[in-house]
């Protein structure tokens, strides 16, 4: 009957669940928390991880928790968002551990930043992008930037040739959502796992500082035209800060774009359930503790950033003025400064439409610039998204709808919708490494359902590039941008086309992975 | 009396809750005609190649003709597909669709248990997968036990009783698990828990060893048993039925496929060892990651393969997963198809298909095969269904586009010959579900109560994960 009661199948005393949810959306970095996200007659909200870490007095029953943020970690981030389960791990020594040395490790040139060079990709399609298509056009790339364009176009000496008959070059695509970098394999590997720091308050953890450069995942993601990234940290409330990266280099310094690109915060979620009546555990929810949860931790959240834009006032005045009262320094509140100020976006990972209004509500409270990551609700909200001019990354468009009576294409058709009510918007996988490569057939699928295929394209180029601040750098092919190119065989989106030369950073990049190189070396065995 | 009432009152809310939510399955259907006729399609048959402009006679839930120029009875329903691809109905050769329950977590051989008894012909995720173009399903047992449940082979007959969706003459099959899964390495072991057997690789081989070696006992038994009764010997004692043995006695004769989730090469050879010795077939390698490693090994032993497009890393046994995985098997010889583990990717099997012709080149019609006939093949049902060729059964889908573009989706999908998803009937719905909705959700049971505990939901009617493997690290992976 425990099974019954909680529709959660394996709902047992003494047993770690896994997410039902979880499996569904697998690719995500998050799922709703409409899981079996507790033990049986446990409301989620007692399972904080604050809450186990500071002995608190855990309910007997199981080891799940549920984030109140009502935001939950893909498999590949379970392990860190789990700090009991390490902790466990650790005391009964039963985990099969790897040390992130084993794994992960390239063959050796791929790890190593190519060399800069002057190229000249000539008789190419050039889908720009921002312009109009060039046909039989020719590129000039040169100090890692794009230095000419077009169908007349005076070739260095000394330059590398390439000749691209029949070929098409685009600009590199951007996932505005992963954490790669940050995992290398989810389960059974904690210790390649470092997505989500212990707490609820980390504005200073910042990706950029752990991204492993020789991470597995950048090269198989690179070679499918994947050139740049958004890699995210995911825990706790206010998660750190986001970095915009390109796919290639030896150190996190050659792979930043910007190291510090945006503050992630996960938009508390009231209770865990809500609107889905197709779930799996069917505990009612306490509505008053839910919502009291839920204010408590955007209390939480408005609080510290208030003191940070104190703190800046202090700072400064003191920078001014020596003879005030010289404040401590805190590099939490530190790191948040150029957030409150509204200097840099702050990305409020929402799904529902209740979310994202809070979080569009709090962000202009506090005069943040907020970006919205998620989104599945976003169509619901189109009007007011415009209003604001809140630009929203979506990572759900092949999640199965959220409610059991939704239309079967209502995520297909999320960004559709957005364009026509003149969102801004772009299309991230939301995975958190491995998956990143599918990027292409995100926005393939939105095209299916309504996008115009060029909107499509520019959702996994440009918009992203425009909605972290680098659309002056990166998202086009235009003289004085980024070398970031990808020459493909065919329509950049399409499963069967091939990629035939990458370009980062004007640096070219060989097409082997791991993938590749396990290919090469069974594909002949006799 | 307790027990009852809960039953019942349980019961009531799942008939409450079938009553409004799974709308597609409410609508009265029309009567079907006896013909359709699809005019001007592109044709792509899987085993004749593409057919350009041509017609397809559906009679009876038949492919009845296929050719240019056909007629049909004057009261056929006509479906001009002009500019349009026709192609066979999409088969998931690995799905917890419809599932009450996935794994019997609690013993490490559980021949004995069904997927036959908790399926549920109301999950909403039939419906989107239908709107996929996919047709039929392999319901498997999870892969938590080295020797895990019997499968279900359905054609999704979404609307209609339980047993319409059973497919006629399927092969039976029982699911097998190797590695990570059935050793539980990724569940936490609690203080005082006593840990399942097995824990290691060995222990698997061993549990499966040991597993045949009653059910050839068993067997044997049985076969001097009726030998005495053909001989005709007097009081005679008939063998106590093992209903745990008796599967893997109806693998040992060949009467039931053996579809074994697997991960790594060393454990793909383990298992194709034991079948040697024992003497039975592996029909299907599920996931096999590694196949690629061991393709020629894999293709002696006759054993198909169902696997992921490119999944990978998702846990330690999964990091040396390509995703030229596909190209590689079907060029040793081996019989793979694409599935999907998820009602989340069942939607989406053509993209999956058409990842074999970007990693390893395969060609359009052997990526198609992944998706048909292929998975037909494996689950012994390819005399039936998997390519279009008359006398087949109707089961097809109309897309708007090349099936393997990203930028196409489906119109229209039959099963034998009957509509069960058509995009312009969903959308002509859509107003009316629209305001059935708005009027439920001002009923008086789904008003906020001013404090306190909000009501009770129904409970959702399955687990709704779905994949095997993306989902692992207790008991209950599928």
């Amino acid at each position: 009957m425990n099974n019954q009661r909680t529709g959660c199948e394996g709902q047992q005393p003494g047993g770690f669940r896994e997410s039902s949810r979880r499996s569904k959306r697998s690719v995500d970095l998050r799922t709703t928390a409409d899981d079996c996200s507790h033990p049986e007659g446990v409301p989620a909200l007692l399972w904080h991880p604050s809450r186990v870490l500071n002995n608190l007095p855990l309910p007997t029953g199981g080891l799940r928790y549920a984030s109140t943020t009502g935001y939950f970690l893909s498999r590949l981030q379970r392990e860190v968002r789990k700090p009991l389960f390490l902790l466990l791990a650790l005391l009964l020594g039963c985990s099969a551990e790897l040390s992130a040395q084993q794994i992960g490790n390239p063959p050796s040139e791929e790890g190593v930043t190519p060399p800069r060079g002057i190229y000249v990709i000539r008789n190419a399609r050039i889908v720009t992008v921002s312009g109009p298509d060039i046909e039989n056009g020719t590129i000039v790339i040169r100090d890692g930037k794009i230095e000419a364009l077009g169908t007349n176009v005076s070739i260095p000496s000394g330059a590398q040739s390439i000749d691209a008959r029949g070929l098409s070059v685009y600009p590199g695509m951007i996932d505005a959502g992963t954490s790669l970098g940050l995992v290398e394999v989810g389960q059974g590997a904690s210790g390649t796992v470092d997505t989500s720091e212990v707490g609820e308050l980390n504005p200073n953890a910042k990706a950029i500082i752990a991204v492993n450069p020789h991470s597995a995942h950048l090269a198989v993601t690179r070679v499918d035209g994947v050139t740049s990234a958004v890699t995210l940290p995911l825990g706790g409330l206010i998660s750190g800060q986001a970095a915009v990266i390109n796919l290639v280099g030896t150190t996190p310094a050659e792979m930043a774009v910007v190291p510090y690109a945006a503050l992630v915060i996960n938009y508390p979620r009231v209770g865990n359930r809500g609107g889905d009546f197709g779930g799996e555990q069917q505990q009612p929810v306490n509505l008053t503790e839910a919502l009291a949860t839920s204010t408590r931790q955007v209390e939480q959240i408005r609080k510290m950033l208030k003191d940070a834009e104190a703190y800046g006032r202090a700072r400064d005045a003191y920078a001014k003025d020596k003879t005030l009262p010289r404040p401590d320094q805190s590099v939490m509140l530190e790191a948040l400064v150029p957030y409150v100020r509204g200097e840099r976006p702050v990305i409020f990972r929402a799904d529902r439409e209740n979310e994202m209004r809070g979080a569009i509500r709090f962000a202009e409270e506090l005069k943040l610039k907020p970006v919205i990551l998620g989104g599945d609700d976003a169509w619901k909200i189109a009007s007011l998204l415009k209003e604001k001019n809140v630009p929203v990354i979506l990572t759900g468009i092949l999640d199965l709808p959220t409610r059991e009576d939704d239309f079967y294409d209502t995520l297909y058709e999320n960004a559709s919708k957005l364009q026509q009510a003149g969102v801004r918007f772009c299309i991230s996988s939301g995975d958190g490494g491995p998956n990143v490569r599918n990027l292409p057939y995100y926005a393939g699928m939105a095209a299916a359902f309504g996008l115009p295929r060029s909107e499509a394209l520019k959702a996994v180029t440009l918009y992203p590039a425009q909605i972290m601040n680098v659309g002056d750098r990166m998202g086009s092919i235009e003289v004085g941008k980024m070398a970031n190119l990808v020459v493909t065989n065919g329509d950049l989106l399409e499963t069967r086309s091939a990629v035939r030369y990458l370009f980062i950073d004007g640096r070219e990049v060989k097409l082997n992975s791991r993938h590749t190189d396990l290919n090469d070396a069974f594909k002949n065995r006799k | 009396m307790k027990r009852t009432a809960t039953a019942r009152i349980l019961l009531l809310t799942v008939v409450w809750c079938t009553s409004w939510i799974n709308v597609p399955a409410q609508q009265p259907r029309p009567a079907e005609p006896n013909e359709t006729l699809i005019r001007n399609a592109t044709l792509l048959t899987v085993t004749h190649g593409t057919l350009e402009n041509s017609d397809i006679l559906i009679r009876r839930g038949k492919i009845a003709a296929i050719g240019k120029g056909l007629k049909a009875a004057a009261d056929a329903r006509v479906i001009d597909a002009g500019g349009k691809y026709v192609m066979p109905g999409i088969i998931d050769c690995h799905s917890h669709s419809m599932l009450d329950a996935i794994n019997e977590g609690s013993l490490s051989v559980t021949s004995m248990v069904r997927t036959r008894d908790v399926l549920n012909p109301n999950d909403v995720d039939l419906y989107r997968a239908l709107a996929g173009g996919v047709t039929s399903l392999n319901l498997l047992h999870g892969s938590a036990n080295a020797i895990g449940g019997l499968n279900t082979v359905v054609k999704i007959k979404y609307g209609h009783p339980i047993d319409e969706f059973i497919f006629p003459g399927a092969m039976p099959g029982i699911k097998f698990a190797l590695g990570e899964n059935p050793k539980r390495s990724n569940s936490t072991v609690l203080p005082g828990v006593t840990r399942r057997y097995p824990g290691t690789r060995m222990g698997v081989e061993e549990v499966i060893r040991d597993a045949f070696t009653r059910a050839r006992d068993y067997k044997k038994t049985w076969d001097e048993y009726r030998a005495a009764v053909a001989r005709r010997e007097k009081n005679l004692i008939p063998p106590r039925r093992d209903l745990q043995l008796e599967p893997l006695v109806e693998v040992l004769e060949g009467k039931r496929f053996v579809h074994a989730h697997c991960y790594r090469a060393d454990e793909i050879l383990m298992l194709i060892n034991i079948a040697d010795e024992f003497g039975f077939k592996i029909k299907t390698f599920q996931h096999v990651l590694e196949g690629y490693k061991v393709a020629k090994e894999i293709a002696r032993h006759g054993a198909g393969a169902s696997i992921f497009a490119d999944n990978w890393a998702y846990k330690i046994e999964a990091y040396d997963a390509i995703p030229y995985n596909a190209a590689i098997m079907t060029r040793a010889g081996v019989v793979v198809s694409m599935n999907s583990d998820s009602d989340e990717r069942a939607r989406r099997l053509n993209i999956e298909a058409a990842k074999a012709m970007r990693y390893g080149d395969l060609t359009e019609e052997q990526a198609l095969k992944l998706i048909t006939l292929n998975p037909a093949i494996q689950l012994g049902i390819q005399e039936r269904v998997g390519s279009l060729e008359v006398g087949k059964d109707a089961d097809l889908a109309i897309w708007n586009g090349h099936p393997l573009s990203v930028y196409s989706r489906v119109d229209t999908t039959f099963i034998d010959g009957e509509i069960f998803f058509d995009r312009q009937q969903d959308l002509a719905r859509r107003a009316d579900l629209q305001k059935e909705r708005a009027q439920l959700e001002q009923a008086e049971p789904n008003r906020p109560p001013a404090r306190g505990v909000s009501p009770q939901a129904p409970r959702g009617r399955r687990p709704s994960h779905a994949d095997d493997d993306l989902w692992e690290g207790d008991i209950y992976q599928p």
